[in-house]
């Protein structure tokens, strides 16, 4: 079934919170209900918008974790200390309580079943996010495209989507490869962040025509982005989106 | 619509001390629009120039040797923090303009890495503002505006701009980087003046 | 210090004014020629508005500001936006 956005100006609106889940210590996922939700494409985000009771306001963008497949969606946030907007959605925000959006927006950093060419996943902490939309959109279209992930993490307390990666790690189309740059489980030898090395095992090669997803913190994407074009990746298929930190109003 | 979010606060506001809309913050925030410029002092340079285009011209030793200022301030940023009683060092302005010749009602504060914003002439002096090159008693740092950083506490923040570089002196009022993008052109704090049209 | 984001972020302040995603278009700077999808322009938001820089050379692409009347949009670092009508 094909299924096609409506184009048209966007602006603040109502969802409820449906369900909660808990992903780590510090990350929580909550399910939204949004009456009427026009759909969304894996990769995209929404802004999120707070209101205080004297009217102040903040709002923060989160990436759409799920695929389009009805009128719930949901997102991830990882709490970031001291934060003003993470903390809330972690651990205030509570089942029945109405949160307002504006979305779904960004054009860019999207994958769609219909995409040629293989696909590479890279996130660090919370980038992960997007990426699972994808995969979860490439396993609801239960698209044939090779599609590996790759995802930095601190420790393994710290990976979100555990049993869902397990599960979209089990069909043959996709490949899920975590890296500890902290702390490792045991029989994993290896704890450091993404280098060279580990793109040339790991990742497609440049002749494998794939489109790469890079998403994370600003230095972790600037890294990333770096080594694939120094490893002969054409930096027009490298798509990266930056999540900061970066604590301004917006 | 008017959706209030249960059990949100936002950072902490209020306080009589403070100007309406603003929370108290005992950091000191980062803002920036632009990568920030590292300007050596050697290389640094203030220059005012009038609006009969003459102008005058100090580097980095000319401005040590010009009597510096303890200032103690509270400072209101547009995006909502206020930090109380903080310390500088710096060149008041009158003792840069005194012997400048003009009769110009405005200035427009031009910086390293090109943002502007304009003031009143009026505003920039009578102990109103300084060339501040010292924060807590330590050399500016980049982040924060160093080597040296027009201090004009009794606006809004971003009047005192960063990386200083010189005064455009002038008859009639232009605005400046945020003021063409929707800031209000004076930007009292106590007067709410945020956005144009305040 | 990578204290920016990018052009993705724009989005929803974008999509507030314009039908399409402006974030996908391909953008020209004004300052240098360089040529790329706004999406991987640096944005840093961590100001009183939005500020879209060019990569190649640090100029001023774009900025929003959100007031809560109006929105401004300068979009005079741009030489255009070529975005897909498809
Ligand atoms: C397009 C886009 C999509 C995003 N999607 C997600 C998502 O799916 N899930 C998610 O959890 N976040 C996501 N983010 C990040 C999110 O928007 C917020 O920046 C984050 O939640 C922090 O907001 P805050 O209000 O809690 O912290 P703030 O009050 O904004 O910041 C508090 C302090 O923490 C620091 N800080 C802010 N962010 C970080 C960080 N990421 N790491 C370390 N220090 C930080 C700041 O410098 C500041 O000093 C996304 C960002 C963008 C631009
Ligand atoms: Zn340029």
């Amino acid at each position: 079934m094909e299924r096609t956005a409506i184009r048209r100006r966007l602006t603040w609106q109502v969802g409820t919170v449906t369900d909660v889940r808990r992903e780590t210590e510090t990350a929580r996922t909550l399910v939204l209900e949004v009456p009427e939700w026009q759909g969304h494409l894996a990769g995209q985000h929404l802004d999120v918008r707070l209101t205080a009771e004297d009217g102040y306001r903040a709002s923060r963008s989160y990436s759409v974790a799920s695929a389009w497949t009805g009128d719930t969606i949901e997102l991830t946030v990882e709490q970031v200390p001291r934060g003003e907007v993470s903390p809330y959605l972690v651990d205030v925000l509570k089942v029945g309580d109405p949160l307002e959006i504006r979305g779904p927006v960004g054009g860019w950093f999207v994958w769609t079943p219909e995409q040629e060419g293989p696909v590479q996943l890279i996130g660090g902490g919370s980038g992960v996010v997007p990426l699972r939309a994808m995969l979860r959109a490439h396993a609801a279209a239960a698209s044939t495209t090779k599609a590996r992930l790759l995802y930095s993490v601190r420790r393994p307390e710290s990976v979100i989507y555990v049993s869902d990666l397990k599960e979209l790690a089990a069909s043959d189309d996709v490949d899920v490869r975590l890296v500890y740059t902290r702390e490792a489980p045991a029989g994993e030898p290896r704890i450091g962040r993404i280098d060279a090395d580990l793109i040339s095992q790991y990742a497609f090669k440049p002749e494998d025509g794939a489109t790469t997803y890079v998403c994370g913190p600003t230095p972790f994407v600037e890294t990333v982005a770096d080594l694939l074009v120094a490893a002969g990746h054409d930096p027009a298929k490298v798509r990266t989106e930056r999540f900061g930190p970066t604590g301004g109003p917006r | 619509m008017n959706i209030v979010s249960p059990g949100f606060t936002g950072r902490r506001r209020g306080g009589t001390e403070l100007p309406p809309g603003q929370y108290l913050t005992h950091e000191f925030p980062v803002l920036s629009a632009g990568p920030t410029p590292h300007v050596r002092t050697e290389h640094w340079e203030f220059t005012v120039t009038t609006e009969s285009g003459e102008m005058y011209r100090w580097d980095w030793p000319a401005l040590m040797a010009l009597p510096a200022e303890e200032i103690t301030k509270d400072i209101h940023c547009v995006t909502r923090w206020s930090k109380l009683q903080t310390t500088w060092k710096g060149v008041s302005l009158d003792t840069l303009l005194a012997d400048v010749e003009t009769g110009a009602d405005y200035a427009m504060a031009h910086s390293y890495g090109g943002y502007t914003t304009n003031l009143p002439l009026e505003d920039l002096l009578d102990g109103q503002s300084w060339i501040a090159y010292e924060y807590d008693d330590e050399p500016l740092d980049p982040e924060h505006g160093g080597p040296a950083r027009l201090l004009v506490p009794h606006l809004y923040f971003w009047k005192s701009a960063k990386w200083v570089r010189g005064l455009v002196l002038s008859d009639t009022e232009d605005l400046g980087f945020w003021e063409t993008a929707g800031y209000h052109e004076y930007g009292d704090p106590w007067k709410e003046q945020r956005y144009a049209g305040d | 210090m990578s204290d920016y984001l990018d052009g993705n972020v724009a989005a929803g302040p974008l999509s507030e004014l314009f039908a399409v995603d402006l974030t996908a278009a391909i953008a020209q700077c004004n300052g240098c020629g360089h040529t790329t999808v706004f999406a991987e322009s640096r944005v840093y938001a961590d100001a009183p508005g939005l500020v879209a820089r060019c990569v190649g050379c640090d100029s001023v692409l774009l900025r929003i500001v959100t007031t809560p009347n109006d929105t401004y949009l300068d979009l005079r670092g741009l030489t255009y936006l070529r975005v897909p009508t498809t």
